[in-house]
């Protein structure tokens, strides 16, 4: 087993960490709310391929794997970013994904279009909170036996949320245009709901590991009864718990994301696994974490909170923890 | 990166394998419950046998030489089948220091002995007074002819009642600061002065208390300088990386999925519908993933430097606390009849969940309590405070 990132991995993940610390800072991402959308740094994270990285060479892509695009969303997450990055990688995927009744808008990603996925199925004829959908150019739908495209203009209504995410409610016509379908093209869109899965949930575990180090770096500097707040075990244990779940949490989103490739039986439930996980994770880190600044915390003027309301809203656009949970129970239990 | 454990530690998994279903038979199982000892003599010494024992012990100290890295499957598969491996544990832990910086008389005396599966050797740290401070042993040894009179009490000597020896921290120099006053021993049990008085447990394991009465140890039984136990200490459980507890877990994820398909509620439907057990079952698999990455990550890297040490303690600490959680929430989960308890004729799933319960408890304590794991980690991860 070996669990670092090659020499190449290292290389990527320095060049975004980069960009993001460049471009989207706190203030950055708190002058983006409430819709969550940073057009600069979009413009930037095109102009360095990333959403282009992602596709398959057989598309003109730079033929990534899922587990490059994971260390890349643990950045992501890292910084809270106003962009809708893991959105709009996974649509391409699965445009690619599709072959040549797509082809033309794996063109348009090319020139950089921003298409997005519905990763839940729509209630009736309105795709709900869909991510991205406040700021894509076009929606891919799972309709029945069906994956629709759904042109986003006059038809994305943005809803403002907890998270400050750009979402939308996104109707769908019965004139929209059928991409694919049947089995193989449902197969195809529940890969790319696994996918969004694992780079969700690296996300989360990105902005996990930021929050810790914030929590930490706060109570190594506040004092309180003469002693420094980190001395504390009533505060030093909770974030000793923390630290031991986000090592856990991005172990297994790593390996979520290598299955893909390597242990391809394993890797719907491990995707499953990883996102209840990251999310619970992300979750009870950031608590702790904005917690332990006192009324601080609590203030829109300190960072923690822009990643603890984060923390609450990045998986549950499509499945809480329980249902993650469940799902990993479903696959199980189908296999036996 | 790369998550397989790679052919060396597969083919000792499968060599594991094949030894337990020949070896560990269920009349062995159950002898080790009902009796609290989990040990068996002819199990230790087939291991040896085998050639599954000292593995990974340096080939100049009598080891085979093997990277630690490819006995993670052989570990794996010991734990998961509940091997009466726990004095072979602190058997080897011992003669492995030894073997390092003991006497030649001594390693003569107990090494080759270890390797073949032919003594035990109990720990003698925890006291009645204290615990998690190892370091606070009140236990006296003092200077007597050409050896020591050892006055005092352990605590928690678990399987002293068939021990050979228990490797003792005993304090040689009470005006020095506690940790630079204390030297270790190895005590041979068949004699004057030691009584074992039998202490059960919550989850049927037997452990004692073990009273020293001007016991008589031989200079030649002392380990390592006078005055310097701590350092012996330091060398004896650097070696010790890491005790997740993953078997349990997995053993009891089964008897809960086992009893779910098989038990329906009072209108005929399968439990295993019900949305929280599917969630219970779920959340336990990852659990499971998440504890066995944690422990093969500290076994992987790292394992002779801090940063090793506080991974051995991630790993124990998430495996155990979600244990703990999954035996509970597992028993409310069966309701009524998860109470049947182990042994009754009506217990459920052999009565792994009940056992669950009592047992998952102790796994919190000791080997290190949960907070000695957090302060580890605090202080060694995260660059906290000492806490306190």
């Amino acid at each position: 087993m070996d669990v670092n990132p090659s020499a190449e991995q290292r290389q990527l993940v320095d060049a975004f960490a980069a960009l993001y610390a460049d471009a989207s800072p706190p203030e950055a991402v708190r002058a983006c709310e409430p819709l969550g959308h940073s057009p600069e740094l979009w413009r930037r994270l095109l102009d360095m391929g990333a959403v282009e990285m992602a596709l398959p060479e057989s598309a003109g892509g730079g033929g990534a794997t899922l587990l490059d695009l994971a260390l890349v969303a643990e950045q992501h997450g890292r910084y809270v970013a106003p962009a809708p990055l893991v959105e709009a990688q996974v649509a391409a995927r699965l445009l690619a994904a599709l072959g040549e009744p797509a082809a033309d808008v794996v063109g348009e990603i090319h020139d950089g279009r921003l298409v997005t996925l519905a990763v839940r199925r729509p209630r009736g004829d309105q795709a709900q909170l869909v991510p991205a959908g406040a700021v894509a150019d076009a929606v891919i739908v799972a309709r029945g036996e069906d994956l629709v495209l759904v042109e986003t203009e006059g038809r994305a209504s943005a809803v403002a949320t907890l998270g400050c995410q750009p979402v939308a409610d996104v109707s769908v016509a019965a004139t929209d245009r059928v991409l694919a379908s049947g089995p193989a093209a449902l197969s195809a869109y529940q890969t790319a709901t696994d996918e969004w899965r694992v780079l969700t949930a690296a996300a989360l575990t990105g902005l996990a590991a930021r929050a810790l180090e914030i929590g930490v770096s706060y109570v190594l500097e506040r004092k309180a009864f003469d002693r420094t707040l980190g001395s504390f075990q009533g505060v030093a244990h909770p974030l000793a718990d923390r630290a031991s779940e986000v090592d856990g949490s991005e172990l297994l989103v790593h390996e979520a994301a290598w299955a893909q490739d390597e242990e391809p039986a394993r890797f719907a439930e491990l995707a499953a696994m990883a996102l209840g996980f990251a999310a619970e994770t992300a979750r009870d880190t950031s608590y702790y974490a904005l917690h332990f600044h006192g009324g601080y915390g609590f203030m829109l003027e300190y960072p923690i909170q822009l990643y603890y309301r984060r923390a609450r809203s990045w998986a549950a656009v499509l499945e809480s923890p329980q249902a993650s949970f469940r799902r990993v129970a479903d696959l199980r239990l189908a296999a036996v | 990166m790369d998550f397989r454990l790679g052919e060396g530690s597969d083919a000792l998994r499968a060599k594991a394998r094949a030894f337990l279903d020949e070896h560990l038979t269920p009349d062995i199982l159950e002898r080790c419950y009902l009796t609290g000892t989990n040990h068996d003599a002819g199990f230790a010494k087939a291991l040896a046998e085998a050639g599954l024992l000292g593995l990974d012990w340096a080939s100049e100290l009598g080891g085979a030489g093997r990277d630690p890295r490819e006995l993670i499957g052989l570990r794996e598969e010991m734990q998961y089948r509940n091997a009466p491996m726990y004095a072979i544990g602190t058997t080897m832990t011992v003669s492995h220091v030894i073997a390092l910086m003991g006497t030649p008389a001594q390693r003569d005396e107990v090494v080759s002995k270890a390797l073949r599966g032919e003594i035990v050797i109990a720990l003698g740290f925890t006291e009645p007074e204290n615990g998690s401070d190892a370091a606070a042993a009140a236990t006296r040894a003092e200077r007597s002819g050409d050896g020591w009179r050892i006055n005092g009490s352990k605590m928690f000597t678990t399987n002293a009642q068939i021990a050979d020896y228990v490797f003792m921290l005993a304090r040689t120099n009470p005006e020095a600061p506690k940790h630079r006053g204390l030297t270790t021993f190895l005590v041979p049990l068949d004699q004057p002065g030691v009584e074992v008085q039998e202490v059960r447990t919550m989850s049927g394991e037997r452990t004692n208390i073990t009273f020293y009465n001007d016991v008589y140890v031989d200079d030649a039984w002392r380990i390592g300088e006078v005055d310097g136990g701590w350092n012996v200490m330091a060398a004896a459980f650097m070696h010790e990386h890491t005790a997740a507890f993953v078997g349990e877990q997995m053993r009891l994820v089964e008897a809960f999925e086992a009893w779910a398909v098989a038990a329906t509620d009072d209108d005929g439907r399968p439990r295993v519908e019900d949305p929280a057990i599917r969630e219970r079952i779920g959340r336990s698999h990852a659990e499971i993933e998440v504890s066995l990455l944690l422990q093969r990550r500290a076994i992987t890297s790292g394992l002779h430097n801090l940063d090793g040490h506080g991974r051995g303690s991630m790993a124990k600490l998430f495996s155990t606390e979600r244990l703990e959680a999954q035996a509970d929430e597992t028993l409310e989960l069966v309701g009524a009849d998860g109470l049947r308890a182990w042994g009754d004729p009506t217990t459920l799933q052999g009565g792994e969940i009940e056992y669950a319960v009592r047992n998952a408890k102790g796994t919190t304590i000791y080997a290190g309590t949960s907070e000695i794991q957090r302060n580890i980690i605090a202080q060694h991860v995260l660059g906290l405070p000492r806490p306190y």
